[in-house]
């Protein structure tokens, strides 16, 4: 190996040229500016709107079942729809009362458990706040509940009117929806916010670290993982599963909740305030005044690169990735790619520019 | 003319209670290291919950044992008491070794420098006549007692710990440390919300400084200790600069460990004045009898030559990495056990794919299922952890009923703020490769150079 010991004074003189050149950068970047900026004009504004639309949800939903008809199950479909896409961005802010509420879980788990979900009906008595009912709840329930229980509408309406344990358990998975919303909201309006912000130190279990290794592991296990690996079969021997898909029942809309996820996400990597088009304090911004250059070129803006391809690989997809697993598989497992290269850049190199931990061990180093 | 030197060497004796001091320090230390390792829950976490244990070559055979595991840690802990107070002193020290090493190679994610150091340091102890002075053993059979003891048997722990300084400021000697202040410049950034010297630690030049300080202060802080003019001012430099790297990095014991480590240097009079102190401590008055002041503890030729030996390789083996092609910080041959301490921001994204030979069926992996966070990072950029863990996948496939389960890694790297890159050749079936000394050759090239030690 090409080791030598002599370089130490050219090395020297080097070093301190290349110091020179970017003295403007102090490399400190207000962290409390940023997280207050994620509270206020991201985070917060995110909840409100899931709030707002769960509201709907359960309005429509109670309207609906007290006499289901065809104009009520349109307008509570148009409500299911609003508020999943509004989901979309408040899955990637796993704050501590979203966890304990399960929200991610309790949200948006598929392929709905229609066995479970029957039973639940049957029965008339489940806690929706139990894990046993994450895959009979949420948005994949719904679909299934307004899409999936009769051939047509007709059919379907024809269902709850002879059913009031579907009505009433329609109406419950409306307003646990919005029960978990309030409370999450709620949470923030109360003590949770000025705690957010305060949390800027390292420790893995600072809200800062969590904040971004929360959005992290959003795309991987919430995005790249459910909407688009597992269908596509990767993860089980190249067995495929149209039915696996997001928004099954409903079966056109899968790609428009993917990419309303990866783009909330790349807003939250820029700091763009929530329903504005402002950007503010975000990651990008943290990478670029600690300088993350990575060849030559700013990490943030690989990164930026990476979105927009994963975002072009999707926009080649059908409607229904249903059908564009029967059809055409390949596409689903480009855009696969897509999404596990923006991953891995923002897994590993954007959480070693950040110097974030990426897990939850707080063993020694040396 | 060398040979007599050796000899009058051989013959030289100092003060006991130097090597009295360090037994005691050490054991004190290494007790309180295993009961903070209990406290944290870190027996449960790293040994007995984990499903899967990654080995060291050679060595697979050192496993947790369930729930016995916690025995080995109250026999290291009994142990290290006993070599603290000299009681029975020898098998104190012999256990020790054997159960703090075994504690080590139970599973090679938690390998530090300073663990090594420790079962590097206890191997030695085993040979030392450190119980002669100041110890229960000396009480019980005064036969044993000596006031003093051949100066190589101190000397030796000196060398150790030179060595340890000395290599870590070597290692420091290349262009990612000196001309990319790197890691430092990504570690640093990470605490600009300390108080006081936050604000500092984001600004370039300070990286820079910390690096070029770090590498001068592990070049020469054994010269500071070794003379007894700067012996003071190397010793505060030592309690500053570790306690700073206390501070900023999350290294658990082993500032402290070097801190009072590097209180042998001192002289015998200022381990005489310790021991007094901890004597009167618990009133027992006198420090040693007044008779009985010939050499026991003699000086032993095999021995010495033995020790000279051990530290002979000590000195060889850091630079084994000589022969192996290829970047060491990429590649990871040859850089665990060399005092590379604290040197490289590495880490990894790795995902496993198994194909059933006969079918081609492909299964994607969840690291998660078989690994514990921990185990999963420090899997994911070390290649002989990667090789070990795709043959278990190969292994537990089989199991499941594929046909000859072939194993590819699709893995990225990040060294020292470089992009990531592949790291793995994607297309090389890992079960079929094996674990030995050789050069891996399905580690894809460093695309970069890194000059220096």
């Amino acid at each position: 190996m090409k080791k030598i010991l002599v370089l130490s004074l050219a090395v020297l003189a080097a070093a301190c040229s290349s110091s020179d050149n970017s003295n403007v950068n102090t490399g400190n970047y207000d962290r409390t500016a940023l997280m207050t900026s994620w509270a206020d004009n991201i985070i917060v504004p995110s909840f409100e709107n899931y709030q707002a639309k769960a509201n709907v949800l359960s309005a429509k939903a109670t309207a609906f079942s007290a006499a289901p008809s065809q104009q009520g199950l349109d307008e509570l479909r148009a409500a299911w729809l609003e508020a999943y896409l509004a989901f979309q961005h408040v899955g990637i802010f796993d704050d501590p009362k979203a966890f304990e509420l399960h929200l991610i879980e309790g949200s948006n788990t598929y392929p709905a458990d229609v066995a479970g979900i029957n039973s639940n009906i049957a029965s008339g008595t489940y806690n929706l706040s139990q894990p046993v009912n994450y895959a009979r709840e949420g948005f994949p329930a719904l679909d299934y509940m307004l899409y999936g229980v009769g051939n047509d509408d007709a059919a379907i309406i024809d269902y709850y009117s002879g059913n009031s344990n579907a009505r009433t358990y329609v109406a419950d998975l409306a307003s646990h929806i919005k029960t978990v919303a309030d409370s999450i909201l709620a949470d923030w309006n109360g003590g949770y916010r000025a705690t957010f912000i305060a949390g800027t130190g390292t420790a893995v279990s600072a809200p800062i670290n969590q904040t971004v290794n929360n959005f992290v592991k959003n795309l991987e296990k919430d995005v790249r993982t459910p909407k688009l690996g597992i269908p596509a079969g990767l993860f089980s021997n190249g067995t495929t599963f149209p039915n696996k898909v997001e928004a099954y029942y409903r079966n056109n809309v899968s790609h428009q909740l993917l990419t309303e996820a990866i783009t909330a996400s790349r807003d939250f990597f820029n700091g763009k305030y929530f329903g504005s088009e402002t950007t503010g304090p975000g990651l990008k911004g943290y990478l670029d005044a600690i300088n993350a250059v990575r060849d030559g070129q700013n990490l943030s803006a690989v990164i930026n690169a990476k979105y927009d391809a994963a975002l072009a690989a999707v926009a080649q997809l059908d409607n229904s990735f249903s059908n564009q697993i029967t059809n055409d598989n390949s596409k689903m497992l480009a855009a696969y790619q897509a999404m596990q290269q923006l991953t891995v850049y923002e897994k590993l190199d954007m959480l070693q520019a950040l110097n974030i931990s990426i897990d939850y061990v707080d063993g020694d180093g040396d | 003319m060398l040979q007599q030197r050796f000899h009058t060497y051989l013959n030289t004796y100092t003060d006991a209670a130097t090597l009295a001091f360090y037994r005691i320090a050490f054991g004190l230390m290494m007790f309180f290291s295993v009961v903070r390792f209990a406290m944290n829950g870190w027996i449960n976490k790293f040994y007995i919950t984990p499903g899967f244990h990654f080995t060291y070559y050679g060595f697979e055979w050192v496993k947790p044992i369930g729930i016995y595991t916690y025995l080995v840690f109250i026999v290291c802990g009994i142990s290290a008491l006993m070599v603290a107070f000299g009681y029975r002193y020898r098998l104190g020290i012999v256990l020790f070794f054997l159960s703090f090493t075994y504690i080590e190679l139970m599973d090679k994610t938690t390998y530090l420098n300073h663990y090594y150091f420790i079962s590097v340091i206890s191997f030695v102890l085993i040979f030392l006549p450190a119980n002669v002075f100041f110890s229960a053993d000396a009480k019980r059979k005064p036969s044993l007692f000596s006031n003093t003891v051949p100066r190589y048997t101190v000397d030796i722990l000196k060398v150790l710990l030179a060595i340890v300084y000395f290599y870590a400021g070597l290692a420091k000697l290349n262009s990612d440390w000196l001309v990319a202040a790197m890691p430092l410049k990504i570690w640093l950034t990470g605490n600009t919300h300390l108080p006081i010297i936050g604000p500092w630690l984001g600004r370039e030049w300070v990286a820079y400084a910390f690096s070029y300080i770090g590498a001068v202060y592990d070049l020469f802080i054994v010269f500071l200790l070794l003379n007894r003019r700067t012996r003071l001012f190397g010793f505060t430099l030592v309690v500053v600069f570790h306690l700073l790297t206390r501070i900023l990095f999350p290294i658990g014991v082993f500032p402290y460990v070097m801190i009072i480590s590097s209180l042998v240097f001192f002289s015998p009079q200022f381990h005489r004045k310790v021991l007094a102190f901890i004597a009167k401590l618990f009133s027992k008055g006198k420090l040693q009898p007044t008779e009985n002041l010939q050499h026991r503890a003699v000086a032993n030729k095999p021995l010495a030559l033995f020790l000279s030996l051990f530290i002979l390789i000590q000195l060889l083996f850091p630079f084994r990495y000589l022969l192996y092609p290829g970047e060491l910080f990429w590649t990871e041959e040859g850089f665990r056990f060399s005092w590379r301490v604290m040197l490289m921001e590495k880490a990894g994204y790795i995902q496993f794919k198994v194909t059933d030979s006969t079918t081609g069926k492909t299964v994607y992996v969840n690291n998660r299922d078989y690994l514990t966070a921990f185990q999963e990072k420090q899997m994911s950029f070390q290649p002989d952890f990667i090789l070990e863990y795709a043959h278990f996948l190969h292994d537990l496939y089989a199991r499941k009923g594929m046909a000859d389960p072939k194993v590819y890694a699709e893995s990225y790297v990040a060294l020292n703020g470089r992009l990531s890159t592949l790291y793995i050749n994607p297309d090389v079936n890992l079960a079929k490769e094996d674990e030995s000394f050789a050069h891996k050759t399905w580690i894809l090239p460093f695309n970069d150079t890194i000059t220096g030690f």
